[in-house]
């Protein structure tokens, strides 16, 4: 799941840096992800892993690092992203 | 509806110190500085200071309708006093270090005015990017900013300044920086001739100030901005511009009375007009006062101030008052007819009319309704 949600990061979040450079636990805010690109990875996320954030997650927290991010999706019941 | 002790004091220096200097202020571009000297005199500076440290401590709420009372005579005032609470508001939720602590009690007891530095010149407006960065030196840090716009920097004693964590950070790691006159030099870059809000005096300028660390607040300001300054700044920018639309309809209200009074029997033609404009009223004021108690009921909430729904919230609230303040006030121009057009009428609208275009762009509303048309591919629920 963390590969593909490194993948997810690396396609939608226009992040100044690679994202294989950074660590699970690495502030994604930090590493220049805006709140702006924050919503298409949102959107991206939910469309790979056939999901849908609730309102109580959309917040900053639930997107500040690839490890915030996979406990979201498995609390969420996400398993392998859905292919094509 | 009762009115707060802060209100109270808001209305008296409005009707007796603001509304008599209001005109030339706005002729001249000129600081109001009568004004700010008697929100000084009653400590009204540190009215969100905590009383521990020195403040009045009030609530947003009261201070809210302070700037109400002021925006109905003189908008230039009002603003002054509504941006120097913004920085205020972000000192106290995001300064805990002693220092910041220690700066706020000045605030409270020297009656400092704080003025904001969050745009830069070459970033195009977005506040949550930053090009300039805090420099280590040996003592502490050094910062050099082209600020396109600071209001009143040049009469305020301390700049909040956004800018980029350090040198090798991204563009949206960013810190609040205050930065106290003495360590602080703006070179004026361009000046201030506007159509409303002309006694701000929002000049451009070069800022380089320097300063220990211990100067930057504590939080990031991406969270300082979510849950503060931009809240706060909608809050009291849509309480300013309900002053402005409640000295326009007050304005018109009389007028229509002294045409009753010279034909008694006969409604007046713009009676009409103005039971449609007193509806809008009510719906600006219903909004503005909903959403400010919302506010101060979940301030503390981190969760929610920085959700989604709150932020689509907040910038809904802003857009749509920008836009109703507007309407408002070319409402009561239509129904004072040639008396509010005039400048030399006791019904003229011709500044708070300026005054009122100024709102849609202060924050551009298509900036924020581009926001908003994002957040809301992914907003569920109410």
């Amino acid at each position: 799941m963390i590969d593909e949600i490194r993948q997810v990061l690396a396609e939608h979040g226009r992040m100044p840096v690679d994202v294989d450079s950074l660590s699970d636990d690495a502030d994604l805010y930090q590493a220049g992800l805006t709140s702006h690109a924050s919503v298409n990875v949102m959107l991206a996320l939910e469309d790979a892993f056939d999901i849908e954030f609730p309102d109580e997650m959309l917040r900053k927290s639930t997107f500040e690092s690839v490890a915030a991010i996979q406990d979201a999706l498995i609390e969420l019941g996400a398993s392998a992203p859905v292919q094509g | 509806m009762s009115h707060s002790a802060l209100a109270e004091t808001g209305r008296q220096i409005a009707e007796q110190v603001a509304a008599a200097h209001a005109d030339e202020v706005d002729a001249n571009a000129r600081f109001p500085k009568e004004s700010i000297e008697a929100l000084r005199a009653e400590k009204m500076m540190g009215a969100l200071i905590p009383s521990e440290l020195g403040g009045l401590g009030a609530s947003l709420d009261d201070v809210g309708e302070a700037i109400t009372e002021l925006g109905r005579h003189c908008a230039s005032s009002a603003m002054v006093f509504a941006m120097h609470q913004i920085q205020v508001a972000c000192l106290v939720r995001h300064g805990r270090s002693p220092f910041l602590r220690s700066f706020l009690r000045r605030v409270a007891d020297e009656q400092l005015l704080l003025a904001s530095a969050t745009t830069e010149i070459g970033i195009g407006g977005n506040t949550r990017m930053s090009s300039c960065a805090v420099e280590p030196v040996a003592d502490g840090f050094r910062l050099r900013k082209q600020a396109p716009v600071i209001s009143y920097g040049q009469y305020a004693d301390a700049v909040l300044v956004t800018a980029r964590k350090s040198p090798d950070s991204a563009s949206n790691d960013q810190v609040l920086v205050v930065c106290p006159s003495p360590d602080l030099v703006l070179s004026e870059t361009s000046g201030w001739d506007t159509m409303g809000f002309r006694g701000t005096c929002s000049l451009g300028f070069l800022l380089e100030a320097t300063g220990p660390m211990s100067h930057i607040l504590d939080d990031p300001y991406a969270d300082i901005s979510a849950r503060t300054m931009l809240p706060v700044s909608h809050i009291v920018w849509t309480s300013l511009w309900l002053g402005i639309a409640q000295g326009a309809e007050t304005k018109a209200r009389s007028y229509i009375q002294a045409e009753a009074r010279k034909k008694a029997g006969t409604m007046p033609p713009g009676a009409l007009r103005l039971a449609e404009l007193h509806s809008m009223l009510q719906q600006l004021a219903e909004s503005v006062r909903g959403l400010r108690r919302h506010y101060v009921e979940v301030a503390d909430d981190e969760d929610e101030t920085t959700s989604i729904g709150f932020a689509v919230q907040m910038n809904t609230l802003k857009v749509s008052a920008s836009t109703l303040v507007v309407d408002i006030v070319g409402r009561a121009m239509l129904i004072c007819g040639i008396s509010g057009y005039r400048h030399d009428s006791q019904y003229s609208l011709a500044r708070a009319l300026r005054d009122a275009y100024g709102a849609a762009l202060m924050v551009n509303n298509d900036r924020i309704n581009n926001n908003n048309a994002q957040l809301l591919l992914v907003q569920r629920g109410h």
